[in-house]
């Protein structure tokens, strides 16, 4: 199997080292010819939205890659890349890739003061351990189903084969939360 | 079951700014542009580096009602510099709950033997460094982030080159060494065995490692992620510059595509006027010779 990690700005090397630890391969996306290749799924990591969301539209990379996952392809966004997911930002008008069903409040936790650390269920894997830096969480959702909560926010979602976290499994020890998504694609 | 780390946390805000542009800013219309220019996140402070050194005097934190101000404007981290050991205006950092405080050389410097004890405070720290020893040195203390130093408010990426290329032949050396040199070695550089050893291991620093001082242009930016930056700050050069908003977003694209060089040529193109910048032998007064 091949993932596709954006590579524009963020913590991205970090995802390819999990992806690499569960046997797949993969690549960095920087440029529109970079995914003129075949692959088998997608990772949005986490970073800054604004940069992300900015840099996609300047590389014309935005479209094609909603297109992809309109068509079925795998996704999974972490943090900004699960605000790059959303189909509706809370007191913004901004859309990004906007494929899925979840209304998401971004820097949901305020400043880095509010960053932590903490374990909790996640749906069909039990207790695992969540960073949040300065992260987001999912206000609420249309379409997709929540696969788990923290302190009663909604803080991951599935809808078909697009995986939003508001945390950050790329910097724990164990790569479970991508052995859960190249599973699910 | 995982402990709420602080430090942890604060390395951890550094690895999502990986691959950005910090820019210096001294108003919240500045952070706006920043921030639409594709900014990871602004530096606040009063007069950027080429004022400080054009105007002299005792150069100190900002305003902190100017930096609120910045925090209101923007939805990126805000950072904001205190002076070399001076931990009172660090606290009133934390206090207004900065996302990172930069213990820069480029005010003037409130210890001239101790840095603060990072270690004490909760909010990240960023120090800047020219070498392998200082960078280590910092980290120690409980710095979270480190950057070169380069020389601030010239425009002139010289010294930034030279710290970016000690800090690596360091480490190659180290790589290098026996297990067994490791302990003179940190004698030598005045550090603890365990960051050597870390160094020694997986040839890297323990923490992002970013590119400051005299970045200008494009090819600046370029450079310094080729060198192996993981991200750069930009000071006088953007809002010193002929056209800042056309000019932030260029250095923006060249982080993320360094190592092409034909987009380089485009984003370099019809910029307008670089900030003018001053060569290091024309300066008197040297910021990165300021706390070691």
């Amino acid at each position: 199997m091949r993932i596709g990690v954006l590579a524009l700005q963020g913590a991205f090397i970090e995802h390819e080292k999990k992806i690499l630890e569960c046997g797949a391969e993969t690549f960095e996306i920087r440029q529109r010819h970079d995914i003129e290749r075949s692959f088998d799924g997608l990772i949005l990591p986490g970073g800054e939205s604004t940069v992300m969301g900015k840099l996609l539209r300047e590389l014309e990379l935005i479209d094609p890659i909603r297109e992809y996952i309109k068509s079925g392809m795998g996704v999974m966004g972490t943090c900004a890349g699960l605000i790059l997911l959303a189909e509706h930002i809370s007191d913004d008008n901004t859309v990004h890739i906007g494929t899925m069903g979840i209304t998401v409040k971004r820097n949901a936790y305020g400043r880095q003061l509010g960053s932590f650390c903490t374990n909790a269920d996640f749906k069909d894997l039990g207790e695992i351990p969540m960073t949040f830096i300065r992260a987001p969480y999912i206000e609420s959702t249309s379409r997709a189903e929540i696969l788990s909560t923290v302190d009663k926010r909604a803080v991951a979602a599935r809808e078909g084969k697009q995986l939003a976290l508001a945390f950050h499994p790329e910097l724990e020890e164990k790569p479970l939360i991508h052995e859960y998504f190249l599973n699910m694609i | 079951m995982k402990n709420n780390n602080r430090y942890e946390l604060n390395k951890e805000l550094a690895q999502m700014l990986k691959g950005g542009v910090i820019m210096d800013v001294t108003t919240p219309e500045q952070a706006k542009i920043a921030e639409e220019a594709g900014a990871c996140a602004v530096m606040a402070l009063e007069r950027i580096p080429a004022d400080i050194r054009a105007a002299g005097g005792v150069s100190r934190m900002s305003d902190p009602k100017m930096i609120k101000g910045i925090q209101a404007a923007v939805s990126i981290p805000v950072m904001a510099k205190c002076r070399i050991g001076h931990f009172a205006e660090a606290q009133i950092l934390q206090a207004i709950e900065i996302d990172y405080i930069d213990e820069s050389e480029v005010l003037s410097p409130a210890d001239d033997k101790l840095h603060i004890n990072k270690r004490k405070f909760d909010v990240p720290f960023v120090c800047g460094a020219k070498d392998l020893g200082e960078a280590l040195r910092r980290i120690n203390e409980g710095a979270s982030m480190i950057r070169t130093k380069g020389e601030p408010g010239t425009g002139d990426i010289v010294q930034a080159v030279r710290h970016m290329r000690m800090m690596n032949s360091a480490i190659r050396k180290i790589q290098s060494m026996d297990e067994d040199e490791l302990y003179n070695e940190a004698k030598i550089m005045e550090v603890p065995f365990d960051l050597v050893l870390y160094v020694h291991e997986n040839g890297r620093l323990p923490v992002v490692n970013f590119a400051a001082g005299g970045v200008a242009t494009p090819a600046d930016a370029a450079l310094m992620m080729q060198l192996g930056a993981e991200g750069v700050f930009v000071g006088s050069g953007i809002f010193k510059s002929g056209n800042p908003a056309k000019r932030a977003r260029a250095i923006v694209q060249a982080v993320t595509n360094y190592n092409d060089a034909k987009l380089l040529a485009e984003l370099s193109e019809d910029l307008g006027e670089a900030m003018v910048g001053i060569n290091e032998d024309e300066i008197s007064l040297l910021m990165a010779e300021r706390g070691k």
